[in-house]
């Protein structure tokens, strides 16, 4: 491949001590490489440890054994090259959207006066430009993801990180967000490492969709290649031929898993 | 129901209550009076010692007393609650080895430590001011405390892979949360504030509403003891007032509890 792999893990393992002293392994031998500018999506059954993988190639999470490689060059500490985008609200509830976006570049040290018009700018463009005073609590769920979105595409990451951005969210507001995702990504492509459980999700806006085995010691078992064209609606990309075929054959895959994931005994859930 | 009929109603209620006293307190019932003037005193020269007094302007200085150790009460507390708040927070080791002393000094009755005070800092207004410290530093110091302890894993997380150093973290994200703490039982603190100062001044001083009360009880006055009550509740209204003011304009980002979570 001539274009460089912006996040590789190499037989990464992850392992958690748990409280009575045994080591409960989250995920075992992942391999996993994302080219610059590639859309992958990482699918798996609830407590499959898709998180997890994703906090380590952020570098919030050592794994136990394996590298991680960003950009040719091991990880030490937080994957500064990164935006994360997290489940779970993540905003900074006293400051206004604007800030909340702003405060990204004002973390590098970029004035304030400087910031600000293009915090608003980036507002803007994930629709949220009349909403610049709110505060987080003000905002629908779908608007403080927007905003979240802003807040780290506005320090122009090489990599996007996103565990399942979009999970809190209605059906419709999904969607919606996808495209602006899609949208946004379509400008520059960064390479983009995204976790969720919705399959149908996945294959619309990814590249690549890789699978993972249910938990605990959980594996990447398969890896597909998404050829629909590009740019893609994703109302209409679930039209498509090719997206029910591909749909059918993961599923396939996945289905047993999914069931393996439900019959985990309570101890395996999700450790993070 | 409307505003003014609600209005009414709580006006209805001073009304009844007023005039049941002053009835009970002088006309007798079977042969009775109900309420005897002497540890009743009534309405009337209730109210007539209280126009006296800012009549003649001398409640005024009283006032200000009480007002000046309450602030100074308030002020220092919350800053000390701040720091070892933080303080601790930060420090786990700290914070352990602290606890046992924190639980003990806090589990005491301030009101024992009044006699110490006037001992230590005399008559004046600083022992006032350091009772209120001791009841102010502890609300503070756990607010800022359990603050700084829950500020939410994904928004340190989310700092973090914004790039935010160690300094900016405590910048941007422990010291807004903390601040938010402290802001939320800022009714309570500032009302231990006043708590401090006016049992201080009941148990020894040379001036303020606490010393009014004390000197009226000292000479059987009771009218005078009602009346510094009245203007002591009406005076902490109008801070409490001044209070919900003050957090209405910190506190704009923090959703109401009726408005629940979007």
């Amino acid at each position: 491949m001539t274009t460089p792999t912006a996040v590789a893990l190499e037989d990464a393992k992850v392992a958690f001590r748990l409280g009575d002293g045994r080591v409960y392994t989250a995920v075992e031998k992942a391999h996993l490489a994302v080219a610059q500018g590639e859309f992958v999506a990482i699918v798996g059954p609830t407590g499959c440890g898709k998180s997890t993988l994703l906090n380590v190639a952020a570098g919030l999470l050592k794994p136990a054994a394996g590298s991680v490689q960003i950009f040719g060059r091991p990880l030490m500490g937080l994957n500064r090259d990164a935006g994360y985008l997290f489940q779970a609200d993540a905003l900074f509830p006293w400051k206004t959207a604007l800030d909340n976006v702003a405060i990204g570049l004002e973390i590098k040290g970029t004035p304030r006066t400087d910031a600000l018009p293009r915090a608003q700018k980036w507002l803007t463009s994930v629709g949220l430009g009349a909403f610049a005073g709110r505060y987080p609590h003000m905002l629908s769920g779908g608007q403080r993801k927007r905003v979240a979105l802003a807040q780290v595409l506005i320090r122009d990451p090489k990599i996007l990180l996103m565990d399942e951005p979009f999970g809190p969210l209605d059906a419709q507001t999904r969607q919606v967000m996808g495209n602006l995702l899609l949208d946004l990504w379509n400008a520059d492509r960064k390479a983009v490492l995204f976790v969720t459980h919705d399959l149908e999700e996945a294959i619309a806006l990814a590249d690549r969709v890789v699978i993972m085995s249910a938990g605990p010691s959980s594996r990447i078992i398969g890896d597909w290649r998404v050829s629909l064209p590009r740019p893609r609606d994703i109302f209409e990309v679930r039209l498509d031929k090719e997206f029910h075929a591909l749909h059918r054959e993961i599923w396939s895959v996945l289905k047993d898993e999914v069931m393996k994931g439900y019959a985990q005994p309570a101890h395996a859930a999700e450790a993070v | 129901m409307s505003r003014l009929m609600l209005l009414a109603l709580q006006i209805l209620v001073a009304v009844v209550c007023i005039v049941l006293w002053q009835a009970l307190s002088t006309v007798p019932v079977f042969g009775k009076i109900l309420l005897p003037p002497f540890f009743f005193s009534n309405p009337f020269d209730v109210f007539s010692q209280i126009v006296k007094w800012f009549a003649s302007g001398v409640i005024w200085k009283h006032l200000g007393i009480t007002l000046a150790e309450s602030i100074l009460a308030f002020v220092i507390g919350s800053l000390g609650g701040v720091l070892v708040g933080f303080w601790f927070a930060r420090q786990p080791l700290v914070a352990a080895v602290f606890d046992p002393y924190v639980k003990m000094v806090n589990a005491l009755p301030r009101v024992v430590l009044a006699p110490i005070f006037a001992l230590w800092l005399g008559l004046g207004i600083w022992s006032k001011v350091a009772l209120g410290v001791t009841l102010v530093f502890f609300i503070v110091f756990f607010n800022v405390y359990q603050g700084v302890k829950e500020v939410s894993r994904t928004v340190l997380d989310n700092g973090r892979m914004l790039g935010m150093s160690e300094r900016q973290l405590m910048q941007h994200v422990y010291w807004p949360s903390a601040l938010s703490w402290m802001f939320s039982s800022l009714h309570t603190s500032v009302g231990f504030a006043v708590v401090g100062a006016v049992v201080g001044e009941y148990l020894g001083s040379a001036a303020g509403l606490g010393y009014l009360i004390q000197q009226a009880e000292g000479v059987f006055d009771v009218a005078g003891v009602f009346a510094g009550m009245f203007v002591l509740s009406a005076f902490v209204i109008l801070i409490d007032f001044g209070v919900t003011l003050a957090e209405r304009r910190l506190l704009v980002w923090r959703p109401t509890a009726s408005e629940g979570r979007g």
